[in-house]
């Protein structure tokens, strides 16, 4: 397999999701989902617990297949390619398609800098000569941390603050230099602070990348996302489905369907 | 049980009780646990106290002194110097079960991570009950095993390891001399496979402990199976693996039968080959203490079995607090 080294400034992909329906044992968590994901973007999935949400978005780069018992109909495109047609190749697409997730999990026996360079060391992509520390710099820049850790790059992952180490998790997803970035709830389990760090941090991040986010708390989704789909499920236990997706401010000021409005007044969820 | 006079709220009932059954059953249950700790302490007050004359004849250290084991010369005044040297069976113990650990640990990891990370679901559950079948398996069978099928299997490759490496520097006397069938190498191998078992059983444990969003982290970087094993799996099992194969040295410093019948049981003195035959600490208490006449023979048995006995206690000590120890890390 050889690899292009990675560019400063790698394209950002768009995303086809395609009348999805992912199941766990043969029962459908999310069914029948069309939605379309555009470039540096944030598009934030919302919806109450349980609706599929996180399902949706493990879809985005095979890892739901990584589950026992897990299956997928559908496609997802990923720049026009299915992701998951038969020649496709897995660890190729989670290359490209980055995902930060709820706990920060920052590789307890690296350091700083390893942690940071953990997804260039796979496969060899990284040559003996490479210039290891500009790339690890770069993208603790990019995540924010350089200035709070460059003293510590030795100090292991697990020293840092939750929040470091959650931006420490964002630096190691973009140091592979992907094209999209999937987060799944990156900030709850995180203080008011450092969730707003982060916010400015996915502001920034989307004028290279596309964003997916999955969140809980719509007052963020507010903030960060451009586009918000809200998924829903009719009762507990059935699968759940898109509901509506639209531009963020219409979908919070005027939305088209009765459940949505209740979601996001606080009714349901 | 009839209600008692006098008690007429259920909850008297419950309390009365208390004086009854229930205080059979505490004593029962004490007195178990009181059981095991008496055993223990009771077995080694023995073996000391068996041992105590020789002890007394030739003191502690002169036995770990010398390997050289020649009953016949002993006298009943128990001049120096002492004629029961056992050096040569603490090294027997030592390299059988170290060549044990050598080729049981690779595997058992491999054989655990198979079964945790790589075999399909409905494989799983019926592979692991096998292996751990493997334990089940009477000891002195795999003893018959070792001697009709292991040694004409393994005597190729003795041949081998002789000619080629018993003439190379440094590690020649390991692979020096002919290869007798009955040997160091053969009992390692039967030992291996014993220790297999539980090797494999403890490290199951220890990589269904590893977080499932380590590995998925490891996976959505981009890693291929092997690739998340060795980021995220192994560097937060290493305290346990080592754990388990302390475990594993535990059952094969005391395993005895097996081994008594492939290791050759010469107890002259220390045969460096691991080609030869030679003796463990458990194999030449088993072998001759029927036939101990010697003055000072069965006693100086014994003085090998408490020192065996204190090996296994501090090994597996050693191997249950860094078992422990990871769970609390990982925790």
């Amino acid at each position: 397999m050889s690899h292009v080294p990675p560019t400063p400034d790698a394209a950002a992909a768009r995303i086809d999701v395609v009348n999805l329906t992912a199941r766990y044992h043969g029962r459908p968590a999310v069914a029948d989902v069309d939605l379309a994901i555009e470039p540096r973007q944030v598009t934030a999935l919302i919806g109450p617990s349980g609706c599929g949400k996180s399902t949706l978005l493990r879809c985005m780069n095979g890892l739901h297949l990584t589950v026992p018992g897990a299956s997928v109909t559908g496609q997802v495109l990923l720049d026009d390619a299915d992701i998951y047609a038969k020649d496709s190749n897995p660890v190729e697409i989670r290359h490209r398609v980055g995902m930060v997730f709820q706990r920060p999990t920052p590789f307890p026996t690296m350091s700083v800098r390893d942690n940071v360079l953990a997804g260039l060391q796979l496969g060899r992509r990284l040559g003996r000569g490479a210039p290891h520390d500009e790339i690890a710099e770069r993208a603790l820049t990019k995540a924010g941390l350089w200035h709070e850790v460059k003293d510590r790059l030795k100090a292991p992952g697990a020293s840092l603050s939750g929040g470091q180490q959650q931006r420490l998790c964002i630096a190691r997803a973009l140091a592979v230099e992907p094209e999209v970035l999937l987060m799944d709830e990156p900030c709850a389990h995180l203080d008011p602070i450092s969730t707003l760090t982060i916010e400015d941090l996915i502001r920034e991040i989307k004028e290279t990348y596309t964003v997916v986010i999955v969140t809980h708390n719509m007052q963020q989704a507010a903030r960060v996302a451009d586009t918000t789909a809200f998924l829903t499920m009719s009762a507990v236990g059935d699968p759940g489905r898109l509901v509506e997706v639209g531009p963020t401010e219409r979908i919070f000021s005027s939305p088209r369907r009765q459940t949505t409005e209740d979601y996001i007044s606080g009714k349901i969820g | 049980m009839n209600p008692l006079p006098g008690s007429p709220t259920p909850w008297r009932r419950v309390r009365a009780r208390r004086g009854g059954t229930d205080t059979v059953f505490r004593y029962a249950v004490r007195s178990a646990a009181a059981m095991v700790i008496v055993v223990l302490v009771a077995t080694a007050v023995f073996l000391v106290q068996q041992a105590w004359p020789a002890l007394h004849q030739y003191g502690i250290l002169s036995y770990l002194g010398s390997d050289r084991w020649a009953p016949s010369e002993a006298t009943a005044t128990g001049r120096h110097p002492n004629p029961y040297g056992i050096a040569q069976f603490v090294y027997g113990t030592a390299v059988t079960s170290l060549i044990a650990m050598v080729l049981a640990v690779p595997v058992a990891v491999a054989v655990s991570l198979y079964l945790t990370e790589i075999a399909p679901g409905w494989l799983r559950r019926p592979l692991s009950g096998l292996v751990d079948l493997l334990a089940a398996i009477p000891s002195v069978v795999y003893g018959f095993w070792g001697i009709f099928a292991l040694i004409p299997a393994v005597r190729p490759a003795g041949v081998w390891l002789s000619r080629t490496l018993g003439t190379a520097p440094v590690i020649g006397p390991l692979f020096a001399g002919p290869f007798f069938g009955v040997s160091y190498l053969v009992a390692g191998l039967v030992l291996a496979i014993m220790i297999l078992p539980i090797i494999t059983a403890i490290c199951r444990e220890v990589f269904a402990t590893v977080p499932t969003a380590d590995k998925e982290s490891a996976l959505a970087l981009g890693a291929t199976r092997w690739e998340m094993v060795r980021m995220a799996v192994l560097p937060r099992s290493r305290s346990g693996i080592t754990g388990a194969a302390v475990l594993g040295l535990g059952r094969a410093v005391g395993e005895t039968i097996a081994v008594t019948m492939v290791i050759g049981n010469n107890v002259l003195s220390i045969t460096t080959s691991i080609l030869g035959p030679g003796s463990t600490m458990s194999s030449v208490i088993a072998n001759e203490f029927t036939e101990s006449t010697e003055p000072f023979h069965l006693q100086s048995l014994m003085v090998v079995g408490a020192w065996l006995l204190v090996i296994a206690l501090v090994v597996n000590t050693v191997g249950k607090l860094i078992v422990r120890r990871t769970g609390e890390d990982i925790a």
